[in-house]
């Protein structure tokens, strides 16, 4: 390569990866799973992000080789010169970057209160493709079940005292991204289950309309579908699980 | 001395016993209801204070908080023990998340069955020796010379992550053999005035869950 050639090759590397440094990159299958409501918070907060997707075994143990999973687990997120691992390390470090912590301690405290309500109603549904049909006939239930009775009447009657548009605050935040996530999560599952719940229903229109999160749900987007068979098959490769 | 803080679980370690080591550590006095029958539980709940109709349940400064991690961060949040900045939250919340993870298998581990017992204590120890312990032994080696795991300050990852060993030392008492840099770690932060006051009998600290005693705990649930 000539020397003005490999000059220009480098300078347009350096300006690539200059560019690429501030977009996180997140480790992960290319599925939902954990990485689901990364994803989620990153879109709603505006922050475009690229994924490298989990195929093979080898890539694993790359990945396990090269010391970047700190725990040997996925998620992982690449994110400002941090190899970050724990989802809920990493939610709370986006959301407090990006102002959707609330503002001050109190607002935290029920934002965490609340995002974890919804975090457990999520994991029902997050491992519901790994059961038999009889189990998944119990599970669904049991989704139906909490969904109605536990976490739906308990966001319903804060927005109801709260009066304003959103969970905690004047502004989104986290715990609003969550909760709209868990909304369509079982909405998949149950079509009617806000049937009950007017302000849950107002809710969820007025934040499917915020820009980016309505930019998040067109096709095309980095949003994941259900899982299907493909994924479990390809966990299970990556994992060397039975 | 006014008391600062009011748990509601029952008398055993569960999901409450972090908390209570965050509270004793930040000078944070307590006190604690117990609740003994499954009838106590459902008072509770119908009492409306139980935002998820689940313990635990904190009354702090003026607030009924439930679930655990919005109960620890509030706590290590108010008490200076979550890092000077974003990063430093971040590698705390890496390093408490998974000594949670942990904490879960040791915290189910009395519930399975005599005949799976010895199993899942084989995938725990497997689980501390080669995932856990062997990360945060990296990390002591990385910032030698440190006394605290991040940011040369005391922090929740400093009391959360002795418990842990601790409950792990209970189920294999050798478990830090090949561990020297947290052997020392463990024996430093002990020696903590607050954590050693907690250490001592007579403290809140609760003990292992004793066999008979785990039918009734499993009713109340």
């Amino acid at each position: 390569m000539e020397f003005t050639e490999l000059e220009s090759s480098l300078r347009e590397q350096a300006i690539r990866s200059s560019l690429m440094a501030g977009k996180p990159k997140l480790y992960y299958f290319n599925g939902r799973g954990r990485m689901e409501s990364i994803r989620w918070l990153l879109a709603a907060a505006g922050i475009e992000f690229v994924e490298e997707f989990l195929e093979t075994r080898e890539q694993y143990e790359k990945l396990l080789q090269d010391g970047a999973l700190l725990f040997q687990q996925v998620p992982m997120v690449e994110i400002d010169g941090m190899k970050m691992v724990q989802t809920r390390a990493i939610l709370g470090y986006i959301a407090a970057k990006h102002n959707l912590y609330g503002k001050d301690l109190k607002e935290r405290a029920l934002i965490d209160m609340y995002v974890e309500g919804t975090r457990d109603l999520i994991d029902l549904i997050r491992v519901h493709h790994k059961f038999s049909p009889e189990e998944q006939e119990k599970n669904l239930a049991l989704i139906n079940e909490r969904a109605t009775a536990r976490y739906f009447p308990v966001y319903e009657k804060v927005l109801k005292d709260h009066g304003t548009e959103f969970l905690v605050g004047n502004q989104l935040t986290w715990a609003d991204v969550q909760l709209i996530e868990a909304i369509l999560m079982v909405e998949e599952k149950v079509s009617t289950v806000l049937s009950k719940f007017p302000l849950l229903q107002d809710f969820k229109t007025r934040i499917c309309n915020i820009p980016t999160i309505k930019k998040f749900l067109q096709p095309g987007s980095q949003r994941k579908p259900p899982p299907d068979e493909s994924y479990v098959v390809t966990a299970n490769r990556v994992f060397n699980r039975k | 001395m006014s008391v600062k803080a009011k748990l509601h679980y029952f008398n055993g370690r569960g999901r409450m016993e972090t908390i209570r080591w965050l509270l004793a550590v930040a000078g944070v006095e307590f006190e604690e209801y117990f609740f003994e029958t499954r009838e106590e539980l459902i008072k509770l709940q119908q009492s409306g204070v139980l935002l998820f109709q689940q313990v635990p349940l904190v009354e702090i400064d003026g607030m009924n908080m439930v679930q655990t991690r919005a109960i620890l961060n509030y706590i290590a949040a108010k008490h200076n023990l979550y890092g000077k900045h974003l990063k430093e939250r971040a590698l705390i919340d890496m390093y408490v998340e998974a000594t949670m993870d942990l904490n879960d298998l040791v915290m189910c581990h009395p519930m399975q069955p005599p005949e799976g017992r010895e199993k899942n204590l084989a995938l725990i120890v497997d689980k501390a020796t080669n995932r856990y312990f062997p990360a945060y032994e990296k990390v002591i080696l990385k910032d030698h010379g440190q006394d605290y795991l991040v940011g040369n300050q005391f922090s929740r990852a400093d009391v959360q992550v002795p418990e842990t060993i601790l409950m792990m030392e209970e189920m294999k008492p050798d478990i830090l053999a090949k561990f020297p840099l947290l052997q020392g770690f463990k024996a430093r932060i002990s020696n903590n005035p607050t954590i050693k006051k907690f250490l001592q009998p007579g403290s809140q600290r609760k003990s292992e869950i004793e066999e008979k005693m785990i039918p009734q705990v499993m009713k109340i649930f």
